[in-house]
């Protein structure tokens, strides 16, 4: 063996002790989080070191069912997370489109206003949107309370800008002359070209809408209105409450957004890697 | 290109409707209300009143005072943690290249309830796993919830795991932007791999690095949900409350929204002085 390649061997083994153990560690969390919604309570709140699964899952989900309708909860945050994804997309894809392709009178002040008010931090706007919200609309704990505010969201906006605008005139300059209405094209020809931009977009919307905490908890407090992680959240620090089950219900909150992620990685990563949200 | 207002604003226009009703009023709105006495009826201008108390407000103070000794040290750690993640992830002589960046990634999709939840239980007093771990490598059981500084500490601790692997993606698109030439030509001068990183990779990732601290840096301004769960509403006695909890709580707890509305301002203020400053650090050398 040569020197050089003796040097690369070592550069690999130095490479690989480094950064199994910080992989380790970085996965201990998500692992115990397994771990512990398979256990019962007093395997939890027990002296022994415990790294290997149990089988009391399901126990554990009745448990968590027993203290509050999770399934219930689960089922408002899949529709809300569905229905604001599905709004989002179209409302920022339509929004970048006339801000890609078109000239027009307030085109300037509007780009400006939303690169001058995206770094504020959402704390400003949550006192009036709640009055707003509960108070003058008297929508509090209903679907619309969680799913239009957040609508907002302007980096989507930003995103589809970008990609609308990296698209050759040609393509759309050929239906037009062809006479092709403004709102077909792109509904049919903008938009399936953009569909590796939209399912960045779309994966991470979904994602904000499922983990979204603070403004569901102020919005809809009411037990029937709950998304699942206010539902989950309101048990954390009860003293009569399952800690199995709320680590069934934090299983239930990760374990699919973890499938999704491996399934759609590169697409995540897009996203993300664009800043389309944070 | 002649002017297409009317198609424009056809597309334009129910996103507008949205942004403005729901970013654009609350922006003004909260800055108005933050000088107005809110617990009166109705509402009344009384410029001083909540600015006036912020001022001598030992509770917004305390605030304060952990929410930037949390920016101070959590997101330059977690930074540089999520370049080294990214470097190295980066690196040709990696195998298993797709398990390590589901190690390091994986928490970018976890929730902060759910992950409030695992770290309050896997830091637990007596029957918390990293406890019993750490009593098992002979150092004596960390009371996390009942010390400010291991509470400060979870706390950073809890939001370096959620976050470095989201930076090290951001980290790891702008590394792979870099073209592969820059190297090979440093390479041939036998400059080594540590000088390449440092002069190389760094300043050509400079931008990159200040988008991440800017979006980071507003992120941990507004950090609520971790001292809300994990260290329950900011204990032991204060001692993580930050900006974020005073908000809520005096905001939706006492109902104070003209008070809440200037805590939220100082939070804006902040975020913009921050921006302004890293903007300055980023400008072409001359």
């Amino acid at each position: 063996m040569t020197s050089r390649s003796q040097a690369r061997l070592g550069r690999v083994i130095a490479l690989h002790l480094f950064l199994t153990p910080l992989a380790l560690v970085w996965l201990f969390p998500l692992w115990m989080m397994v771990v512990f919604s398979t256990m019962p309570d007093n395997g939890i709140f027990s002296p022994g070191i415990e790294l290997l699964p149990h089988d009391n899952f399901l126990d554990n989900v009745a448990n968590l069912q027993r203290d509050t309708n999770f399934i219930g909860a689960i089922g408002i945050s899949v529709s809300v997370a569905v229905t604001y994804t599905v709004l989002s997309v179209l409302l920022t894809s339509m929004a970048g489109w006339a801000l890609a392709r078109y000239e027009f009178h307030g085109k300037g002040a509007v780009v400006a206003i939303i690169f001058g008010t995206i770094t504020l931090p959402y704390a400003v706007v949550l006192i009036p949107q709640f009055i707003m919200v509960a108070r003058d609309f008297a929508l509090a704990n209903t679907w619309i309370a969680l799913i239009v505010p957040p609508l907002f969201n302007s980096l989507g906006v930003l995103f589809m800008r970008q990609a609308f605008s990296m698209m050759p005139a040609e393509l759309f300059d050929a239906a037009r002359v062809e006479g092709v209405k403004e709102w077909r094209i792109f509904l049919f020809v903008a938009m399936p070209l953009a569909r590796p931009m939209l399912a960045a977009l779309a994966i991470i919307l979904f994602l904000a809408s499922w983990n979204n905490y603070l403004w569901p908890l102020l919005i809809n407090s009411q037990p029937g209105a709950m998304t699942a992680p206010v539902a989950l959240g309101t048990l954390i620090g009860l003293t009569k409450v399952s800690w199995g089950g709320i680590m069934a219900g934090a299983v239930m909150l990760t374990v699919p957004m973890l499938i999704v992620f491996v399934l759609l990685q590169r697409h995540f990563i897009a996203g993300i890697a664009a800043g389309a949200v944070k | 290109m002649r002017t297409q207002n009317a198609t424009a604003y056809r597309f334009l226009t129910p996103y507008l409707l949205i942004f403005a009703i729901f970013w654009i009023w609350p922006i003004i709105s909260s800055f108005i209300i933050s000088f107005q006495a809110t617990r009166t009826v109705p509402w009344r201008f009384a410029p001083a009143f909540n600015w006036g108390r912020l001022i001598g407000d030992p509770a917004f103070y305390n605030a304060l005072k952990n929410t930037l000794l949390i920016l101070v040290i959590q997101v330059p750690v977690m930074i540089a943690l999520a370049i080294v993640m990214a470097v190295l992830l980066n690196s040709p002589l990696l195998k298993a290249r797709g398990l390590y960046r589901f190690a390091f990634f994986a928490p970018v999709v976890v929730g902060e309830v759910a992950y409030s939840a695992v770290f309050r239980l896997m830091f637990s007093l007596d029957f918390g796993i990293v406890n019993k771990l750490l009593n098992s490598v002979g150092i004596s059981k960390i009371d996390w919830f009942s010390n400010v500084t291991p509470a400060m500490a979870l706390i950073m601790i809890a939001v370096t795991w959620r976050w470095a692997g989201y930076n090290a993606i951001i980290i790891l698109a702008g590394l792979q932007s870099i073209p592969e030439d820059v190297y090979e030509a440093a390479t041939l001068d036998r400059v080594s791999r540590v000088k390449q990183f440092f002069h190389i990779t760094l300043p050509l990732l400079k931008p990159v690095i200040v988008f991440c601290a800017v979006l980071s840096i507003i992120g941990t301004m507004q950090l609520f949900t971790e001292p809300f769960l994990i260290t329950e509403r900011g204990g032991p006695g204060g001692g993580t409350e930050t900006l974020g909890l005073l908000l809520y709580r005096q905001g939706f707890r006492s109902l104070n929204f003209g008070y809440a509305s200037a805590v939220a301002y100082t939070m804006a203020g902040l975020a913009i002085a921050i921006t302004l400053v890293q903007l300055w650090l980023m400008r072409e050398p001359k």
